[in-house]
């Protein structure tokens, strides 16, 4: 029983951390810090994500922001563009297929309009407007990461090392280029004025000041819950196969480990972390612009993993949530990126199984009460 | 038909090359259930390709091998394990980063079933399974005397241990047929004289065990038949003694002696 | 497409091509000496043609283009001696973070040192406007420094790798690191060595085309990725046939600028890239199947 509940005390101190911090903050009257820490969390999320891939699957990732600026775009296109200008849905129907189109344009509205997810509303120049409803492109954005992730995944997975690498960069490149070159993703200004999320209980994730403390809890409840799960599963059988994978590709498969499912598995679903992730920032800022798919990000991310310990969820999101916070907040000025790479080589050059394994295998070992495990894992 | 001499597993016409190598040549045998059965032969002879084709790491070129009646050439590791082939590897290949404990579940990977949904869940949906799976690998634990060992960092232990710890893996799915790729293969002679205690037990407990081997004092203590390989050739099949007495398979040792 | 816009995508394909082969060649070098690949090599292009512009005020435009050539090996031999030769079997993916971590590094340096405008060279004869026909085109006679300056570190290579000793242990060491140790070849300086020619080849081309493409502080990395997709595409290890895949990935991205918007011409070269990594990894010329990078010895 012991082992099993003690993995759930960096749960207990993340939620005990998250509720201490906001209190202090109103307390002192720093509120405005609750923004950075909120935008924080978003940014953790795909951190976490990554670190199930590259952490315990060994799958490295040099494009995951793209997968951020996949849920991201794809929440922000849909509840932005206005279906009810005639000359929108039309004009794309009818390009796309003559007369034909232009109808088949206009009963798909008319079916979303049904479902009940589209949204009216007036533009400010009182026309009418028709966008899809926060929630369904919510679901949307998902959906459409899912079948980006699985259609990327199975090739790319089949690679290692360079290879593998070299292919997630393409990837990130490639979406950062879409992004930045196609003009319903607004080029390189990007897309603004994306409307607030409303959930449920009159909670709705949006960058207005009245809502900050609610969205500081939302975004980290968010972490929570997904920093949970994945305590749950690396606990688990599937947990398992996936770090003996990292471990010993043959050796796991040899076990009865299916390789490629569990691996496509893992970059599924840290491509829905990040797509969470983007999907619900793009909300709180009212907007996202191609630099959230450049390379620069992806690499960051991998600096935030390999900071926090390539096998550690914990440190992970300890280091995501301080290095992010500080660099929102400006504290690296215009070296910003520099420090990032620094820190990168350094860690990767004296301290590749990051900077908490010292300290973390210490404690581990004084909780499981054992003398016995000499010297960490190699 | 007696259910100790049943075969458990065929091959038959296997052929399998490397670019110009043609490292196994037609190779044909079977194994009984319930025996242990030894490949041997002088170094290149294909042994442990043999093993690995029937592991299902390699795809024979041409060639058959049936297990329980059932086709398996070319199946993929996982599948041939979910059948109940088991394996351990010639250099230890635990998984770092993994306590014994850990190694050995993931032995059991084949008797779960909770996938990534389940395991997301976390002990609700998957509770009973993990503390049955828990309980059995450290039963296997005990059983090869290494339980006090369970929270160590497998690859750190001294490596007869960790050759132990491979055994318990390989149990830990309750195999029908458990390959063995040297077990012996740099083991001192008392470590050695353990690994033959340890294929008895298991013999014993009805699991067949298929053994490439080059320690001949293992292969002779325990099996209950040998099959010689040269070449990617059989040159011979008996009993240890029978294979001994061969004149063929004593030159391809000690090299003919051309009068 | 008349024959002239043809023949103009052809020429404008073939010198785009050229370089990113050399950038190619750079990765077959290191990866050929020690299993690398050095995310950082397209940085060197960069800080050649960085290095240049600065000293082109004070310097003779030649003996400017020497200096920086010279001190951009420097440069990739400072890295190699700092950052990679110490560490002992390194995994795959760390070398891999730690070389994308030098990019950025040298990237950075440079935009302080130089800020983010956009330099270049003079260009090498004439100016901006002066043209020569060739073939019933008129093109920038710069197109053929950057073309001869590419043959010639092609055919330089090659004969170096064939004929000297040097170059023969070079290859030796690529070959199998072990047995030319054994041979007595000192495998660590030759590797410090080709991080240097890897450095200095790429300095040299960024010098050619900065008249033409300019040179910007962030140009590295979409040089990095497209020099990569030419040493893949050639096999990695084999710098002649990276020229050909030079050439062909040069040609197709300039050819696309008839059928894509121009913001998608990079897509064409990453493309090409996953394509290769996803059908054969091994490149268009090689005879192995490969999957997993790794040499001999």
């Amino acid at each position: 029983m012991r082992p099993t509940l003690a993995r759930y005390i960096p749960f207990v101190v993340l939620v005990g951390l998250v509720v201490a911090a906001q209190t202090a903050l109103s307390a002192l009257k720093l509120e405005f810090y609750l923004t950075q820490l909120t935008m924080a969390a978003y940014y953790t999320l795909v951190a976490l994500g990554l670190c199930l891939l590259m952490g315990y699957a060994g799958q490295v990732s040099l494009g995951h922001a793209g997968f951020f600026a996949i849920g991201g775009y794809t929440s922000a296109v849909l509840t932005t563009v206005n279906l009810a200008a005639t000359g929108a849905a039309a004009g794309a129907g009818a390009a796309a297929g003559g007369v034909a189109g232009a109808a088949g344009a206009g009963a798909l509205i008319g079916l979303l309009s049904r479902l009940g997810i589209l949204v009216t509303g007036t533009d400010a120049y009182g026309g009418q407007t028709l966008t899809v409803l926060p929630w369904a492109a919510f679901a949307a954005a998902l959906l459409v990461t899912a079948v980006v992730a699985v259609l990327v995944g199975i090739p790319v997975l089949r690679l290692r090392g360079h290879y593998l690498a070299m292919a997630t960069l393409a990837f990130g490149v490639i979406v950062a280029r879409v992004a930045v070159g196609t003009r319903i993703f607004g080029e390189a200004d990007g897309i603004s004025d994306v409307p607030a999320f409303r959930l449920f209980a009159g909670l709705a994730i949006s960058g207005k000041k009245a809502l900050r403390v609610q969205n500081y809890y939302i975004a980290w409840a968010m972490v929570a819950a997904g920093f949970l799960l994945l305590i749950n599963l690396i606990g688990s059988r599937a947990g398992r196969a996936l770090r003996a994978i990292h471990g010993n590709e043959a050796a796991a498969s040899a076990m009865g480990v299916d390789v490629p499912r569990h691996k496509l598995a893992a970059f599924l679903l840290s491509a829905l972390y990040a797509a969470v992730g983007g999907a619900c920032l793009v909300h709180f800022n009212g907007g996202i612009g191609p630099g959230e798919a450049s390379v620069m990000k992806s690499v960051r991310y991998v600096a935030l993993v390999a900071v926090g310990g390539m096998g550690s969820a914990g440190g992970t999101l300890a280091v995501s949530t301080l290095l992010t916070f500080l660099s929102l907040r400006g504290a690296f000025g215009q070296l910003d990126d520099a420090v990032f790479g620094a820190i990168l080589v350094a860690i990767m050059l004296f301290a590749p199984d990051g900077v908490f394994a010292p300290v973390g295998g210490w404690i581990l070992r004084l909780l499981r009460g054992r003398r016995g495990a000499r010297g960490a894992a190699r | 038909m007696n259910e100790a001499s049943r075969t458990l597993l065929a091959v038959s016409g296997l052929h399998h090359w490397f670019g110009g190598l043609h490292v196994i040549d037609g190779v044909e045998f079977s194994c009984r259930q319930g025996i242990v059965k030894a490949i041997i032969g002088p170094n290149g002879a294909g042994k442990t390709t043999l093993l690995n084709l029937i592991a299902g790491s390699l795809r024979p070129r041409t060639g058959s091998i049936a297990f329980d009646g059932h086709p398996i050439a070319g199946i993929p590791p996982h599948q041939v394990a979910a059948r109940g082939i088991s394996r351990t590897f010639q250099a230890t290949r635990l998984f770092p980063r993994m306590s014994v404990l850990e190694n050995v579940m993931v032995g059991s990977h084949v008797r779960g079933r909770q996938g990534f949904f389940a395991g997301l869940i976390g002990p609700a949906a998957t509770g009973r399974e993990e503390r049955r799976i828990r309980r059995d690998c450290m039963a296997v634990l005990d059983e090869l005397g290494i339980a006090d060992l369970a929270a160590r960092d497998a690859v750190s232990l001294p490596f007869g241990r960790q050759r132990v710890v491979e055994f318990a893996r390989a149990l830990a799915s309750q195999p029908r047929l458990l390959l063995l790729d040297e077990p012996a293969c740099g083991l001192n002679p008392k470590e050695t004289e353990e690994i033959g205690g340890l294929i008895a037990d298991i013999r014993a407990r009805g699991i067949t065990v298929l053994i490439v081997e080059h320690d001949m004092s293992l292969v002779m203590g325990i099996s209950d038949e040998v099959v010689v390989l040269s070449y990617g050739r059989k040159i011979a099949e008996g009993t240890p003694s029978e294979v001994q007495a061969n004149h063929e398979v004593v030159s391809v040792y000690l090299g003919a002696s051309d009068a | 497409m008349g024959a002239d816009q043809l023949l103009q995508y052809l020429l404008s394909g073939v010198t785009t091509g050229s370089i990113y082969a050399i950038v190619g060649i750079g990765f077959n070098i290191v990866y050929s000496a020690t299993g690398i690949i050095n995310f950082a090599q397209g940085e060197f292009l960069m800080l050649g043609g960085m290095i240049a512009i600065s000293l082109a005020p004070v310097l003779p435009l030649p003996l400017a283009i020497a200096a920086a050539v010279l001190a951009t090996g420097l440069v990739g031999v400072l890295v190699q001696l700092v950052f990679i030769s110490w560490l002992k079997n390194p995994a795959v993916l760390r070398m891999i973070v730690i070389t994308i971590g030098l990019s950025i590094l040298i990237r950075e340096a440079s935009l302080h040192v130089w800020d983010e405008k956009v330099r270049a060279l003079p260009f090498f004869s004439g100016d901006e406007t002066s043209s020569i026909a060739v073939l019933g085109a008129r093109i920038s006679p710069q197109i053929l420094w950057i073309l001869g300056i590419s043959a010639v570190l092609v055919a330089g290579l090659t004969l170096f790798l064939r004929y000297t000793l040097l170059g023969r242990a070079m290859r030796a060491c690529a070959s199998n690191t072990t047995a030319a140790r054994l041979c007595g070849i000192r495998t660590s300086s030759l590797v410090t060595f080709s991080f240097f020619l890897a450095a200095a080849m790429g300095a040299l081309a960024g010098c050619a085309v900065s008249p033409m493409t300019q040179t910007q502080y962030d140009m590295g990395t979409s040089l990095a990725v497209k020099g990569f997709t030419c040493a893949v595409l050639g096999g990695l290890g084999s710098s002649t046939a990276a020229v050909a895949a030079g050439l062909l990935v040069g040609v197709l991205e300039a050819a696309s600028i008839s059928i894509l918007p121009l913001a998608y011409k990079d897509v064409v070269s990453l493309g090409i890239l996953l394509a290769i990594l996803f059908f054969r990894p091994e490149g268009l010329f090689a005879r192995r199947a490969a999957g997993v990078p790794g040499r001999a010895g």
